[in-house]
């Protein structure tokens, strides 16, 4: 059964209610069955599809101010599906789907070379390092709705694509064709207390995200809102997460200016 | 022992000390293999890869040993294509040291994927876009065609060639050679150009990312042309470490001069090319992402803006106005101080497109990367190394290396008699010239 029209799932979150309290991490971590080890003191070789930065305005009390800022996978688009990572992988382990646009990744097929994780900016792909070790019982616990990863391949936040292909089943036998907006949402959506993170389809000018940040689609998807913004806009990355803030300060870690330049 | 073995006409070191030689460099080998079998049997913890390094001192050797390795394929191309005769005399050295870097990149990839068992999907399931693809069915391919190389060498030891099958099979190798030399620049052109469309094509670096032409970023062809530049360099810095440690020449003075010269105009060009492009990069390319050039260089413990000098000045452009005069080819230190100054040139130029890539920041909130490598990680580095060394020991000894030794080294021949009663009495580590019909030191295309 065919789909209408393609979608394009992206991801707002709001800085100004993000609390950094870490909520989607966990909740991510649970349903995709990420690896964790004991010393997890080294974030450079632990894994978390989602990770929340701590950003400060580097200013002395009483005006210093700070701000979590949420980090999933962006799912670039590039040029015509020509995301920095998707281009390089050279054995077509990871794909841009023009269906949902999103970027998945295939474990059973990558051999581990990294070089998407050299192409990424955002640092969003994560190596196995290790094989993954489960406490005594936790196995038990584990979704069986996604693969555990062997040590050697390459992992990233897939927007939980599997919520996605299990509602659009559950649609299938209903004889639908189309998604309501809260059947497909990822879990860091959900588990997000502030409310701070929506998640949609960018093309369906009904969902909250769409009205959020009113995607320009002939700039590339870029955000008409100007309290949004985008991760490293410059670069030609053509992400589909956008950013929410009223702070200026935030919007101006958005990329990299030079000094004479204004945002 | 083994004067059976060696080559008519030349000298070589008594047997306990090949073998002597052969076991210390041997130790630093399995010293290699030990922290190889380490990383496959534990995996790539045992590293210090980290999510920001993805690429490591791992890739840099890799790229490195196929630029300076790029000696054989444009030594091959001059001989061959334009027809300096001359090099015929220096080629065979080429070629082996080709056959050693490029056997030394593909066990160093084997030892930095994640999954080395499932290596060949990157045949199996080709992603037609990506320049590592590219670099893997070229890289593959020119290593066949090294390997076709280098097999009549083999096959011109003393005993081998006794063999008719064995004997014809190099004759009509050679007759053929010139059609794999020409594969051979081919393939060179696209896997040394692919590897720097690795870094180039990064559009999420803007350290490594240039614009280019067609698909290719300027790094392509900015690869291509400094593994042309550097590859004869250190074809001629091995040939000299070989002649002093063997203590005598082996290659005669035009010969090294007319590659030293070639080699010369190309980085003279290559650098040309590189500042142009440097120039481009840092007023341009980065400003549109955001970066000034000393964005790049500043902020850091390692990465200062002495590197671009290092790596384009004094690596760069010293060592190509040396070579490409005549007085700075004919003094000896000038010549040595030249390739070495062009090798580390090119090494340094890998590196920074490898490790400095990673190591500066995209996202604004991020700071600098560093990293030092794991012992495992040198130990396999160093492991190509000590592999390359008894390589080269091994077919210096017992292979028609340099076809000029025999003339540049002459020994007083013995007699007939004198020679049956060394053969028969105990075994001779000098091996002297007959006039048996046995093949004398010839090029391996004559």
């Amino acid at each position: 059964m065919k789909q209408e029209k393609a979608k394009k799932y992206g991801m707002v979150i709001d800085l100004d209610k993000c609390t950094g309290c870490g909520s989607c991490m966990v909740a991510c971590m649970a349903e995709n069955n990420v690896p964790f080890r004991e010393d997890e003191s080294d974030k450079l070789l632990s894994i978390a599809w989602m990770r929340v930065y701590k950003l400060t305005n580097g200013k002395p009390f009483p005006d210093t101010d700070i701000c979590y800022l949420p980090r999933p996978c962006m799912h670039c688009e590039g040029h015509h599906g020509h995301s920095p990572c998707v281009s390089v992988c050279p054995a077509t382990a990871t794909d841009y789907s023009e269906e949902t646009g999103i970027v998945s990744q295939i474990y059973t097929r990558c051999f581990g070379c990294r070089y998407c994780m050299a192409a990424c900016p955002y640092h969003v792909r994560l190596f196995n390092w290790w094989d993954p070790v489960w406490p005594d019982g936790m196995e038990k616990s584990l979704s069986p709705n996604v693969s555990v990863r062997m040590r050697g391949v390459v992992e990233k936040c897939s927007f939980c694509f599997h919520r996605y292909q299990l509602t659009m089943d559950k649609a299938h036998m209903e004889g639908r064709r189309e998604l309501e907006e809260d059947e497909y949402q990822t879990a860091c959506t959900q588990a997000c207390p502030a409310g701070a993170i929506t998640f949609g389809d960018l093309n369906n000018p009904k969902h909250t995200v769409y009205r959020m940040v009113k995607p320009d689609h002939k700039q590339g998807g870029k955000p008409k809102n100007p309290k949004a913004f985008r991760l490293l806009e410059r670069l030609g990355t053509n992400p589909k997460v956008y950013y929410l803030t009223s702070r200026e300060w935030v919007r101006s870690m958005d990329d990299n200016y030079l000094k004479n330049e204004s945002k | 022992m083994d004067s059976a073995l060696i080559p008519r006409g030349v000298k070589r070191c008594p047997t306990w000390q090949f073998i002597l030689g052969i076991v210390i460099v041997g130790a630093v080998l399995l010293w290699g293999v030990f922290a190889m079998l380490l990383c496959w049997i534990k995996g790539l913890n045992q590293t210090n890869m980290n999510t920001a390094y993805g690429f490591a001192i791992w890739i840099w050797a890799d790229l490195a040993v196929i630029a300076v390795g790029g000696g054989a394929f444009f030594t091959g191309f001059l001989r061959y294509i334009v027809g300096k005769d001359e090099l015929k005399n220096i080629i065979n050295f080429a070629v082996l040291i080709g056959f050693i870097c490029y056997s030394s990149a593909l066990l160093i990839l084997a030892i930095d994927i994640g999954q080395p068992l499932r290596g060949w999907f990157i045949f199996w399931h080709a992603n037609v876009h990506s320049m590592l693809t590219e670099v893997a069915f070229c890289l593959s391919c020119y290593f066949g065609v090294l390997c076709i190389e280098y097999l009549p060498l083999i096959l011109e030891n003393r005993q081998i060639d006794k063999v008719p099958f064995f004997h014809n099979l190099s004759h009509n190798m050679h007759e053929i050679m010139a059609v794999f030399a020409a594969t051979g620049a081919f393939l060179s052109f696209f896997h040394q150009g692919s590897l720097g469309g690795v870094a180039g094509v990064l559009f999420g670096r803007p350290f490594g990312f240039r614009e280019g032409v067609l698909i290719w970023p300027w790094t392509f062809f900015l690869f291509t042309w400094s593994a042309a530049a550097c590859g004869p360099c250190f074809t001629i810095l091995i040939t000299k470490i070989t002649e002093a440690i063997a203590r005598k020449k082996l290659v005669k003075d035009n010969v090294i001069e007319l590659l030293a010269k070639i080699s010369g105009w190309m980085l003279l060009t290559y650098s040309v090319a590189k500042i142009a492009d440097t120039w481009y990069w840092a007023t341009v390319t980065a400003p549109s992402k955001g970066f000034t050039l000393m964005d790049f260089y500043s902020n850091n413990p390692l990465y200062g803006i002495w590197i671009l000098i290092l790596e384009v000045g004094i690596c760069g452009v010293l060592p190509a106005l040396i070579l490409i005069t005549d007085k700075g080819r004919k003094t000896s230190f000038a010549l040595w101080a030249a390739v070495i100054l062009a090798v580390i040139g090119v090494c340094l130029n890998r590196w920074v497109m490898v490790l400095q890539i990673l190591a500066v920041p995209v996202m604004p909130f991020i700071s600098w990367h560093m990293y030092f490598p794991s012992w495992q990680e040198i130990a396999t580095t160093i492991l190509p190394v000590a592999y390359g060394i008894i390589l080269i020991m091994i077919s210096y000894r017992y292979l028609p290396i340099f076809p000029q030794e025999a003339e540049l080294n002459p020994i007083e021949p013995p007699t007939y008699a004198e020679e049956d009663k060394q053969e028969q009495e105990e075994p001779v580590e000098t091996q002297e010239a007959s006039n048996a019909p046995e093949p004398e030191m010839q090029p391996a295309e004559a």
